[in-house]
């Protein structure tokens, strides 16, 4: 005979794990540290080597020297270049009541990544069953992007630029994380084809999500790789570009970036 | 989740968590009825996936902490990570550690280490413990549902 069990709403009495109510406050929580970020910038691309990192250092640094807080999420767990590109060495970051306090880089960055937290030239690696890490590695990931969101004591920022890694899943746990809208989207590319095919997809991802194409940055622009992809992607998604950076920039090409974000 | 105690048609109540061993996490509730207890038991991956989601089965009972899942994870984290601010230091005033807590606590990785010590040092200064014991420390540690530390 089958028993006869009802639904998990039939049942009046409290759930005392509350499990949605936690993930609710974790949601709550990232919305309230980044209540004073005028902006967040999510700087992409969804291929690797084009130079993300060094552009959003370098973003950075000319925003703060406008006299506009800014703050850089490297959100590159398995590979994060923030704290050396923005000079923060390896002081300790201090917790203060309910968060940390974000590193000091150049110019005044405020910025957060692993690079600061990991044993030096150690990968980033969780505790856990070896067997099945497959199975959570990723989940871990998204926890720690939502730690670096959530736990910060970022403060009041003109700009947040976090830096992803090369592909399309941490943009999409960034969404997903963040409150509505989704982040503004800054794009780098370098000339070549085999980029802007990669570039194109990534832009599709974020524009499915609803997010605002910012614009394209087309760098190491003049090196010897041949091609368009910043024009092309230009044309495409109808947004500008934004720069175009050298091999070897000066400071007025960060400048002339800034002054359009 | 709620567990149903399909004889008695009554929701269970949360009665403990424990961690028993090899990564194994135990819910266990009681029937508010006939008074059975049964226990839910993940395996480690199991274990692993909800320490990931950053939640606590049968609820949070402690104020969740500044990059806990960072801290409270990342093997290859280095010992200088973190500095404990001197924001909150008089919350955990007037308590003290013996001699073997404080030994237990020098074999937790420095990484995590400022986290727990101040999660056992507040546990203890909200129930009135004066000091920290081993065996307090394995009572918060279950109670708080702090896997994996």
């Amino acid at each position: 005979m089958p028993l006869n069990i009802r639904t998990y709403h039939d049942l009046t009495d409290a759930d005392v794990s509350g499990l949605p109510e936690q993930i609710g406050a974790q949601r709550g929580r990232v919305a309230a540290r980044l209540a004073g970020v005028g902006r967040v910038i999510a700087v992409m691309s969804g291929k690797g080597g084009v130079g993300k990192s060094f552009v959003t250092a370098h973003l950075a640094r000319a925003l703060a020297r406008r006299g506009r807080p800014v703050g850089v999420l490297d959100a590159d767990l398995n590979g994060p270049t923030a704290a050396g590109l923005l000079g923060a060495g390896r002081a300790a970051l201090v917790v203060e009541d309910d968060a940390v306090l974000p590193a000091t880089g150049t110019d005044g960055v405020r910025l957060v990544s692993m690079d600061l937290l990991l044993e030096d030239g150690r990968p980033l690696a969780f505790r856990g069953p070896a067997a099945d890490r497959f199975v959570w590695r990723g989940a871990m990931e998204a926890a720690a992007l939502r730690e670096f969101l959530a736990d910060v004591a970022w403060g009041k920022l003109d700009r947040l630029l976090v830096d992803l890694p090369p592909g399309l899943s941490r943009f999409e746990e960034l969404a997903d994380l963040l409150p509505a809208p989704p982040p503004a989207v800054l794009t780098v590319t370098i000339p070549t084809l085999e980029s802007r095919e990669a570039v194109r997809r990534a832009l599709r991802a974020a524009l499915a999500r609803g997010a605002e194409v910012l614009g394209v940055v087309e760098n190491m622009v003049g090196s010897g790789f041949a091609g368009n992809a910043g024009d092309a992607l230009a044309a495409e998604f109808g947004v500008p570009v934004l720069a175009r950076i050298p091999w070897h920039p000066g400071p007025d090409s960060w400048d002339r970036l800034a002054e359009q974000l | 989740m709620k567990f149903l105690c399909v004889e008695c048609d009554r929701q269970m109540s949360f009665e403990e968590r424990a961690l028993p061993g090899d990564g194994t996490l135990a819910a266990a509730f009681r029937c508010p009825k006939c008074g059975r207890v049964v226990a839910m038991l993940t395996n480690p991956m199991e274990t692993q996936l909800v320490a990931s989601l950053g939640v606590k089965i049968g609820g949070r009972t402690l104020e969740e902490q500044p990059l806990e899942t960072i801290r409270g994870t990342v093997a290859t984290g280095r010992a200088e990570a973190f500095e404990e601010g001197t924001g909150d230091a008089g919350r955990t005033a007037g308590v003290t550690w013996s001699a073997e807590a404080q030994e237990r606590l020098g074999r937790v990785p420095g990484f995590v280490r400022g986290m727990v010590k101040k999660i056992y040092a507040e546990y203890a200064r909200d129930r009135g413990i004066a000091v920290v014991t081993p065996a307090m420390m394995d009572t918060a540690r279950t109670e708080l549902g702090l896997e994996g530390m």
